[in-house]
């Protein structure tokens, strides 16, 4: 094949795939121009409330949070919600869409069928201020308590990248607090005064994997950040908009530097003969 | 551009503490202070519209009848041996006098408290059997809840000891295996074959291998357990040898249920040519391969 015939080709395959495309958005456009969904929206605050249901047009590529703005925009100016960018990096809009803790503006309106009600509610494990917006400031309070990092006595400001790749995906954490939200020790079970809880074992895992850091957070994991509360059901990374493997990579890891201190009966013995 | 002054100031950025700090807790408020909407909801109550019931009820059924399979095999105490074949569940085979019960006992206590202390198994049980929770964001029938603090939950963190046995048993397994290549003629005669039970034993014990090598804990002590893999002395083959087996690790629930079907099929396996149900094929025969070595089969058997 002549070089004018390739080019011909890739030329002819280039305006055929964006014919084709264009067909497709058209199609798209024209199945969803008309479409609405039915949001069921949480509307109250800390004395009680209801959902409030509310029609709005669906457009290609809109999410649950563009739903939220439409009604604000269009149907109930006041309603509370929490929102930044828009962008799964801030991770201001956490809620519950259909049951499931959840980003607002991860949450595509494709991903419903028509018809299927979208019901919108704030997160449960905290305490509501209004409509959609809950009070997390427990969690801040909570951050502030964990020791934090520390450098090892003589410790060098030097360390190889596959020292410093565990404690980086824990560095991707946007601080949604869905796993806190979702984890039913604090919310089934409102053991928020002894467990801190997935997101600052996260937080403590990333300072414990450090490779300088000197801090000896053992004994905290174990009698104040409450780790043995945690079962490892596994539903904080099932909800991890960042795809950290919570329970995988941080809790149980934490949970076996606990067992080697606390749990280890040889481990144990060899300390006390050894003094280390 | 040059570091930050301070940053390049290692030794005396900061001194760990000498003695180990009293730690406030983690929380500050009293019970209650901070309660949301989901504590206190029903058993089941949830706005999830998902078939969220499913799973716990495919795990419950899964765990139950193999549960429920596997103590009943152990209690048989008969046919779990057929020619060259030992039922895993019975290996290695012990049978002193003065043990009244099935010998399977002698040996099942070591991977009932493997995968009753694993990391995956609590997580499937605790949804499936105790509903602590059946899913996420789904309401529980409990409102008392220790975790995994007190008796009896706590022995959980013995799972390493678990898997230091179980070790041991897979090397009795491997051993099972090479025996399940070696057949017996009338005559006496040795020979190498693969039959039906061959592969059924091998692949029981492939599975468990690669459960066992994907353990969270054996994770933890090969170099999870340190934070500077370049300070540490081999640290090197430890990153390596703990970045596989964190590969493997990514997959554990898949070797947990494919290693209890294939043992449970094993066994099985075994149990039915025993009892004359099955009759084993013998796929591939290699008859003379011990007339040159004699030595190795004899050793073997």
């Amino acid at each position: 094949m002549s070089a004018g015939a390739v080019a011909g080709a890739i030329a002819g395959a280039t305006a055929g795939a964006a014919a084709a495309a264009a067909g497709a958005r058209v199609k798209a456009e024209a199945t969803t121009a008309k479409r609405e969904a039915v949001l069921r929206v949480y509307r109250g605050d800390a004395s009680g409330g209801q959902e409030v249901e509310y029609q709005v047009p669906v457009e290609t590529g809109m999410v649950v949070l563009d739903a939220i703005h439409w009604i604000q925009a269009h149907q109930a100016p006041d309603l509370a919600v929490r929102w930044n960018c828009k962008a799964a990096k801030c991770g201001s809009c956490s809620a519950e869409v259909n049951g499931k803790p959840a980003l607002m503006c991860k949450s595509r309106m494709e991903r419903f069928a028509p018809g299927e009600p979208i019901v919108v509610r704030p997160m449960k494990t905290f305490p509501i201020i209004r409509d959609l917006v809950t009070d997390v400031s427990w969690n801040f309070e909570v951050n502030q308590r964990i020791p934090p990092f520390q450098p090892r006595a003589g410790a060098e400001w030097k360390w190889q990248q596959h020292d410093v790749d565990r404690a980086q995906e824990f560095r991707k954490c946007i601080e949604c607090f869905l796993c806190q939200d979702v984890c039913h020790v604090l919310r089934s079970h409102e053991l928020k005064h002894q467990f801190a809880g997935p997101r600052f074992l996260v937080r403590i895992a990333g300072l414990e994997m450090h490779p300088i850091d000197g801090v000896d957070r053992t004994p905290f994991l174990k009698d104040s950040a409450g780790i043995g509360f945690c079962n490892i059901t596994k539903c904080c990374t099932e909800v991890c908009p960042e795809d950290i493997h919570i329970t995988d990579n941080a809790i149980i890891p934490l949970k076996e530097r606990v067992v080697d201190r606390f749990y280890d009966p040889v481990q144990m013995v060899w300390r006390a003969i050894t003094g280390k | 551009m040059s570091p930050e002054p301070q940053r390049k100031l290692s030794s005396s950025a900061g001194v760990a503490p000498a003695a180990a700090p009293s730690y406030r807790p983690a929380t500050c408020t009293p019970p209650g202070a901070w309660r949301g909407a989901g504590y206190g909801q029903p058993f089941g109550a949830t706005e999830r519209t998902d078939t969220w019931w499913l799973m716990p009820l495919a795990q419950a059924l899964g765990l139950g009848l193999l549960g429920l399979y596997a103590t009943w095999a152990a209690f048989q105490g008969a046919h779990y041996e057929f020619g060259n074949y030992l039922s895993p569940f019975y290996s290695p085979l012990l049978k002193p006098a003065w043990w009244p019960i099935s010998p399977a006992f002698l040996i099942l206590w070591i991977p009932a408290g493997f995968r009753g202390t694993c990391y995956y198994y609590r997580k499937a049980y605790y949804r499936a059997f105790f509903a602590d929770p059946s899913a996420c964001a789904v309401g529980e029938p409990r409102k008392g809840y220790r975790g995994e603090v007190g008796f009896p939950w706590a022995i959980q963190n013995l799972h390493r000891y678990f898997m230091y046995f179980a070790s041991i048993l897979l090397v009795f397994l491997w051993w099972d295996v090479i025996r399940a290549f070696i057949f017996t003629d009338p005559d006496g005669s040795h020979y190498l074959a693969i039959g039906g039970g061959t592969l059924a034993i091998l692949a029981s014990n492939a599975l468990l291998t690669m459960y066992s090598l994907s353990c969270h804990s054996l994770r933890h002590l090969v170099g999870g357990k340190l934070d500077c893999f370049s300070c540490a002395v081999a640290g090197g083959p430890r990153h390596g040898a703990w970045s596989r087996l964190s590969a493997l690790n990514a997959h554990h629930m898949g070797y947990a249920w494919w290693s209890l079907f294939a043992v449970c099929f094993a066994d099985f396996y075994v149990r039915m040519c025993s009892m004359g149900v099955f009759h084993d094929p013998m796929f591939v025969t290699f008859r003379h391969l011990f007339d040159y070595a004699p030595k190795i089969s004899h050793f073997l058997l």
